[in-house]
């Protein structure tokens, strides 16, 4: 029986085609993968679904009815809850709070908090989705409270889930708990749409896989009849080639971290020893939000050490800021490049200088020297290959890649001793990815050292010439290219066998 | 209903809308004026003559568009930084206060040099008063849309104290308002017999310093990098907690000039009526010139000639005068709103 139906779904923003006429069916008690790289149009598509979005053709229609456009609220009455990538709780309530948020009456004199209490425990005990209603959501790890999503969206009777990157913030032993979920729940009736980029989970989780590329659906396959290499290739649309990476052999340290803890609200690092390499890529695996985004705070210098030592080039740091960063030859590519990396309102040429308008190139007493300015944008958009309008543009009209590249370029160009790249290719198309990956590499070559943070595990064993694995603020024991098994490292990012400093 | 992120806005769409939005305005004020029983198309044209009908009404637009100019670019430079200072009101005052300490005869300097000292000592004044909220701000977090705004009141009920106490005049017959400033501290008048003063010279060349300032120093692009996205502006290296801090003096320094030129220019001496709210129009106006500091210049006038000339036309058709703040928040609203609908467009499901 077909329970969800969307039919030659097309949304454009501007010029852009987000969905191009995709057509998706979804039967009672099965699980289909959405799969594409990231601007694909997976999470535009499931906005139209849900509502959020008004299509600007097509139709969707739910256990045979047409739902209206842009109502969430039909979406969720017809029995489509969604779990959002970046999870949508109020951290200040509990769980039963959350769950019941917006599914009482505005005036019933008192909330039916005992009874939902009992029926949260009840589903939580059906589908091993361990939570304690009277928690609060603040004090939840990240696995649980994508389990308090879950329940949210079953315990208002959701009959289609729609997971949204559910993995993106799970450790392995997490996801694969997930996943037993996930099958239990196809077993009880439900259906769900499963959004990912990552080919091992839709391979491991889906009945059927939809591939979705540049807004256009490429191609779909049963999951049983099809293997990864065909999908990768579906996904990106061309053979993908690994970058050929030379070994290197490591120089002198270039930057030593030593025995440095951070002060800070969030995330604490305590007694943290990192040392980068000239010519050496050093990658940095882990789950999110375990105290990386704090490392690299520190080395962008964003965030300064409470006790330890920072030593670049043999000189102990005393003063550390971002400007004593970029003074001690510190490139940084920030993982946020909308929200940390640009001013989105600010042309091109406005952005490249932010890292140097003081220097005696841009200003002169005080004053900017936009011609030089200018034609150090115009240096950039060449050397980096940046497909932009002009650099008077507004930066936020780039695309993710050009975007990118802008900000590699600012970041590189001063051929940096050190290079902080975290995350850089998030979200990138390939051919992006290809060329950020070709910089850093030649930044290798020229006797830069590297530190790599990212989540993709493909790209730091591609890339890595040593491999850290953090866990909980704490930093693995190196190993060397090849040393270590997917399997082994994941060991590690899930926290087993890494001693307390 | 919800907002849709549109392309680049032409050039055609960004001079419409505001056409657009001030006939809005008028539409909506015509009902008004309908309702109290007045021709719209008569009273616009009272306001329009009361404003610039006559070389006199001119330079009393003029003369009124004066302090607004100040305040106006007081905010405009600091919301530029996302810095929301509210206190304009509260900075004028204080310039107001040290002109009169200063200009009452404490400094026997000829025209030429204690005019200046007192402009930059007024300044100084109200800069210092900001830099307290902004201090608040950087350091603790403080929202200085609430200490700005509380520290009118303040400034206000403190200038009552120093007007009742020790500024007060003693030739005053008992009333609570200050000593003339003597003659070298009198800004000239710009023609002989009216009103318009050199404090109107002054604002105009300050607009224009403030213009070359934001578009053409390093500091005016770390304060629109820092309204944009401190953030970013952090990551940078930009020192954002002092772009902030230069960003008050500034805004404070600004605002203080207004009441510097109000008493040197125009009243001669301090009481509490010195502003008729001229710090929280300062906001309009800046507003209303999207942050420009040359079109501060013109919206400021624009303020002014309709309050001047809603005053005239009050007068003759009946109409309270009171229609100027109705027509000027109206301005004000459309304008903003005209300003969205060029960035996005609505969707009703």
């Amino acid at each position: 029986m077909t329970v969800l139906r969307l039919t030659n779904i097309t949304k454009r923003f501007g010029p852009l085609v987000a969905n191009d006429a995709i057509s998706l069916e979804l039967a009672s008690g099965e699980t289909v993968a959405l799969l594409g790289e990231n601007g694909a149009g997976k999470t535009t598509l499931m906005n139209i679904l849900f509502g959020h979005y008004v299509a600007d053709e097509g139709t969707v229609e739910a256990f045979g009815n047409t739902l209206p456009p842009g109502d969430p609220r039909a979406a969720l009455n017809a029995g489509i809850g969604m779990v959002h990538q970046h999870f949508t709780l109020a951290d200040n309530m509990t769980v039963l709070e959350n769950i019941t948020l917006g599914t009482e009456p505005l005036w019933s004199p008192r909330s039916g908090r005992r009874s939902a209490g009992a029926r949260i425990r009840q589903l939580s005990s059906d589908f091993g989705l361990a939570v304690e209603p009277s928690a609060q959501v603040a004090s939840l790890s990240v696995g649980e409270r994508q389990r308090v999503e879950i329940l949210k969206a079953l315990y208002r009777e959701a009959k289609i889930l729609i997971l949204d990157e559910p993995t993106a913030v799970l450790t392995p032993a997490e996801t694969d708990a997930l996943f037993k979920t996930l099958k239990m729940l196809v077993a009880k009736g439900l259906s769900i749409i499963f959004i990912s980029h990552k080919l091992a989970e839709v391979m491991a989780v889906s009945d059927r896989v939809l591939v979705l590329r540049g807004g256009k659906l490429a191609g779909e396959r049963r999951t049983a009849e099809t293997n990864r290499a065909e999908l990768a290739a579906l996904m990106v649309g061309q053979e993908l080639k690994a970058p050929e990476v030379k070994p290197s052999r490591a120089g002198e340290p270039a930057m030593i971290l030593d025995r440095v803890s951070t002060k800070g609200t969030g995330f604490r690092l305590e007694n943290l020893s990192l040392t980068l390499r000239a010519g050496e890529i050093t990658g940095l695996a882990g789950v999110s939000g375990n105290g990386q985004s704090v490392l690299a705070a520190l080395i962008a210098g964003t965030e300064t050490p409470a006790s330890g030592e920072i030593t670049i080039r043999d000189r102990r740091v005393a003063e550390w800021s971002p400007r004593a960063a970029l003074t001690n030859g510190v490139g940084r590519i920030p993982e946020d490049r909308h929200a940390v990396g640009s001013i989105g309102d600010m042309s091109v040429t406005e952005n490249v200088i932010a890292e140097r308008y003081r220097t005696d190139r841009f200003s002169r007493m005080g004053f900017l020297n936009w011609t030089a300015a200018r034609s150090f944008a115009e240096e950039i958009i060449r050397d980096y290959d940046v497909k932009c309008p002009s650099p008077d543009a507004r930066i936020r009209l780039l695309s993710g890649g050009n975007m990118q590249k802008l900000i590699l370029g600012r970041a590189l160009d001063s051929e940096p001793a050190i290079i902080l790249a975290n995350q850089p290719t998030r979200g990138l198309d390939v051919g992006a990815v290809a060329y950020v990956h070709g910089r850093l590499l030649a930044a290798r070559e020229r006797g830069a050292a590297i530190l790599l943070i990212s989540e993709d595990l493909d790209e730091i064993q591609t890339l890595s010439d040593r491999i850290i694995v953090m866990s909980k603020g704490r930093l693995s024991e190196p190993s060397m290219r090849g040393e270590r098994t997917v399997a082994q490292l994941g060991e590690l990012m899930a926290g087993h066998g890494l001693e307390a400093a | 209903m919800r907002l849709e992120p549109k392309p680049a806005p032409s050039i055609t769409v960004l001079l419409l809308y505001p056409v657009a939005a001030i006939l809005v305005t008028l539409v909506i004020v015509s009902l008004l004026v309908l309702a109290a029983g007045a021709s719209p198309l008569s009273v616009f044209g009272l306001v329009a003559k009361g404003a610039a009908g006559s070389q006199f009404a001119l330079l009393e637009t003029l003369t009124r568009a004066t302090p607004l100019i100040f305040t106006g670019l007081a905010v405009a430079v600091a919301f530029r930084a996302k810095l929301w200072n509210i206190g304009a009101e509260a900075q004028l005052y204080i310039g107001a206060v040290v002109t009169v300490v200063l200009g009452t005869g404490a400094l026997p300097l000829p025209a030429g040099l204690l005019i200046p000292i007192i402009a930059i000592a007024a300044m100084a004044g109200g800069a210092l008063l900001l830099l307290g909220p902004a201090l608040l701000k950087t350091r603790f977090g403080v929202d200085e849309v609430v200490t700005t705004l509380l520290l009118n009141f303040i400034v206000l009920l403190f200038v009552s104290l120093l007007l009742e106490g020790p500024l007060k005049d003693p030739m005053g017959l008992g009333w609570p308002q200050s000593p003339k400033v003597i003659a070298e501290a009198q800004l000239l008048r710009i023609i002989q017999g009216r009103r318009l003063h050199f404090g109107f010279i002054i604002a105009i060349v300050s607009a224009i310093v403030v213009w070359i300032i934001m578009k053409r120093t390093a500091l005016g692009y770390e304060m629109r990098a820092v309204g944009h996205n401190p953030e970013a502006s952090r990551f940078a290296g930009i020192p954002v907690n002092k772009v902030l801090m230069k960003t008050a003096l500034m805004s404070g320094g600004l605002a203080a000039l207004a009441g510097f030129s109000e008493v040197s220019g125009l009243k001669g001496n301090l009481t509490l009526d010195l502003s008729p709210g001229f710090g929280y129009s300062g906001i309009v106006v800046a507003m209303l010139a999207m942050l420009n500091p040359l079109g501060v210049v013109v919206t400021a006038i624009f303020v002014a000639g309709v309050f001047v000339g809603a005053d005239a036309m009050s007068r003759s058709a009946g109409v309270p005068s009171y229609i100027a703040d109705v027509m000027v928040a109206t301005a004000l609203l459309t304008m903003v709103t005209a300003m969205m609908f060029t960035r996005y467009r609505v969707r009703w499901r």
